[in-house]
């Protein structure tokens, strides 16, 4: 399946990447040929075959419903790039 | 001192307990084989300080007479597993100077063994690739080169770093990941044992995620038995992997007997591909042969979905790594580049921290997780991925382990397959089917090429039949006698 450059843009802005214009033409190409390449998975015939969702047969385990972790915000801040008042710093979202 | 970098694992802590040299003495050689290998790129972050003061430490705890399974053992790290307040990159731009306040559950498993760390090996960007090329702090160059050329040749991915650095005698093991094959084609390329356990056996914890559903931790080491020892360092249950399976590691060195007679080994017809090197089938056929020798029997079993494995792989991959890596928004960790607004933020900092063949992932991902395509590409990959583990669990009522080559072809050069994705992405044909069904396997060195490169072989097992894949590879290891050096240090 070919994808088109309004797609690739598309799927740019639901993933928050930002692709330069100049590079948009070169990806919309080799996703095409990785959709293309997925695309024999079309000719198996998988009615009535369960989808995969853990290799492992076992069950979630369950814990306590108690906290474990906690009172450490300054480990959690430590890597921000941008931090004050003890939170996470982002550029303002409200007028 | 330039000798104790030759030993084996097992060589080593044999020695260290004999006390034939002491843990600094040891740390200390191979410190300076770090420093003397330099120019392969294969770490990232040393650190030499730790890794001192831990062999003395180890010391101390021997003086003791409390010698864990890895007492004064130095290691490296592929630089995906989180080390508490040592610089974790995952090969990547956008983990710029992050340095976890939390060590990973695999990489505490083996300080608490007694290991110690040499530092954190460089991999392709999140594990993402199959050469070593895609990571942000360059390229990894092989120790191995073809006779007669002096062209660099990748490691292999995505732990080409730690691949090299235990080829090149700059550590005696290191940790891999293993999503499609990221341990095993390395090892193969680099002539080192490589293994990459069940689903579950190792803890995840703290392991920089790439695809949750496949990845796995594991050891690469220069010998079998080496691998056994680290394995039992790193496995274990981790409550904190809700994956993580809660049944005994095994002394998996007590099941290496050396006995494979009447062992039924799966020769899967369909790993005969045109175009493979006749030098690939090979080696297979000698492998078949060292293990009749053996006493074992060969059966022809077939894996009818093998050629749809790899398809499969890069919509479940990419579909798990495009909400993995949502989590690298300029906001917690790493880097930042500024934007008007947040949706401007998220968009440049991932647009700059990125390398291409991640974005390339992460788009495929979001596509066929996107509304109106989930159920023709994901959906549809899972039941796929159903009926690959269906044919190894019918294959396994007939035999005990699989028995194949781990990669395509020998090591390849720098720069090479870069143009062409869907190329590097059949590096890992042999290796991704058991990874969609989360099955245990071992690379191990089992000859050279016409041109003088290491090529592997691959064993695959049951679920949590770790021990039994080490036992048969020891025998094929005795059997194979590889013994020949990378040229950067013979």
């Amino acid at each position: 399946m070919a994808v088109d450059k309004d797609t690739v843009a598309r799927i740019a802005k639901l993933a928050r990447i930002r692709i330069p214009e100049e590079q948009q033409e070169a990806l919309t190409g080799e996703l095409t040929e990785i959709l293309n390449w997925v695309e024999q998975l079309s000719e198996l015939d998988t009615d009535g075959v369960e989808p995969m969702t853990s290799v492992v047969a076992m069950s979630l385990p369950k814990r306590e419903d108690a906290v474990t972790d906690g009172n450490c915000a300054d480990k959690v801040l430590k890597n921000a790039p941008e931090g004050a008042h003890g939170f996470f710093a982002v550029p303002k979202v409200v007028e | 001192m330039s000798k104790l970098t030759h030993l084996t694992l097992t060589e080593a802590r044999d020695g260290l307990s004999k006390g034939d040299f002491s843990a600094r003495e040891l740390t200390q050689a191979h410190v300076e084989a770090v420093e003397a290998c330099r120019s392969l790129n294969a770490f990232i972050t040393e650190t030499p300080d730790k890794a001192l003061d831990g062999a003395d430490a180890s010391d101390k705890r021997r003086s003791k007479g409390e010698a864990g399974v890895l007492e004064g053992i130095p290691l490296a790290i592929k630089d995906l597993f989180c080390t508490q307040d040592v610089l974790t990159t995952a090969g990547s731009h956008i983990l710029d100077g992050f340095q976890p306040q939390y060590e990973s559950t695999v990489s505490a498993n083996l300080w608490a063994a007694g290991a110690v760390m040499l530092g954190k090996t460089n991999l392709d960007e999140f594990a993402m690739g199959s050469s070593n090329m895609t990571s942000y702090y360059g390229g990894v160059e092989n120790p191995w080169r073809r006779e007669g050329s002096n062209a660099p040749l990748v490691p292999g991915g995505s732990s080409g770093g730690s691949a090299a650095a235990v080829a090149a005698r700059c550590a005696m093991g290191a940790t891999g990941t293993d999503t499609g094959g990221s341990i095993r084609q390395p090892a193969a390329f680099c002539g080192v044992v490589g293994m990459k356990p069940t689903y579950g056996r190792c803890s995840r914890w703290g392991i920089v995620a790439f695809a949750s559903s496949l990845d796995q931790a594991g050891p690469m080491t220069r010998g079998v038995r080496d691998a056994a020892i680290m394995l039992r360092g790193m496995a274990g249950h981790d409550p904190k992997d809700s994956t993580s399976v809660d049944t005994p590691v095994p002394d998996y060195e007590a099941a290496m007997n050396g006995d494979v007679r009447g062992l039924k080994v799966g020769i899967p017809k369909e790993y005969r591909i045109d175009g493979t090197p006749a030098e690939i089938d090979t080696v297979w056929q000698q492998g078949i042969e060292w293990l009749k020798a053996a006493g074992a029997e060969m059966v022809d079993i077939s894996l009818p979905h093998t050629k749809y494995a790899l398809p499969t792989y890069y919509i479940v991959a990419p579909a798990e790594a495009s909400s993995n890596l949502a989590r690298y928004d300029g906001v917690r960790y790493g880097l930042r580049v500024q934007g008007d607004t947040l949706d401007e933020m998220y968009e440049a900092t991932r647009g700059e921290g990125f390398g291409a063949e991640v974005k390339r992932r992460i788009l495929i991902g979001a596509y066929v997780l996107s509304a109106g395509y989930y159920d023709a590409y994901y959906n549809k990959a899972r039941r796929i991925r159903t009926l690959i583990a269906n044919d190894f669990k019918a294959a396994y009522e007939k035999v005990d382990v699989v028995l194949t080559p781990t990669a395509p072809s020998a090591a390849f050069g720098m720069g090479d397959k870069m143009d062409d994705p869907v190329a590097m992405y059949l590096n890992d044909v042999f290796t991704v089917p058991a990874s969609l069904a989360g099955l245990p396997g071992i690379s191990l060195p089992a000859g050279l090429s016409a041109d003088g490169l290491p090529l592997g072989l691959q064993l695959l097992g049951q679920p949590f039949e770790e021990g039994t894949l080490l036992k048969v590879a020891e025998v094929l290891e005795t059997a194979a006698e590889f013994d020949a050096l990378p040229q950067i240090i013979s």
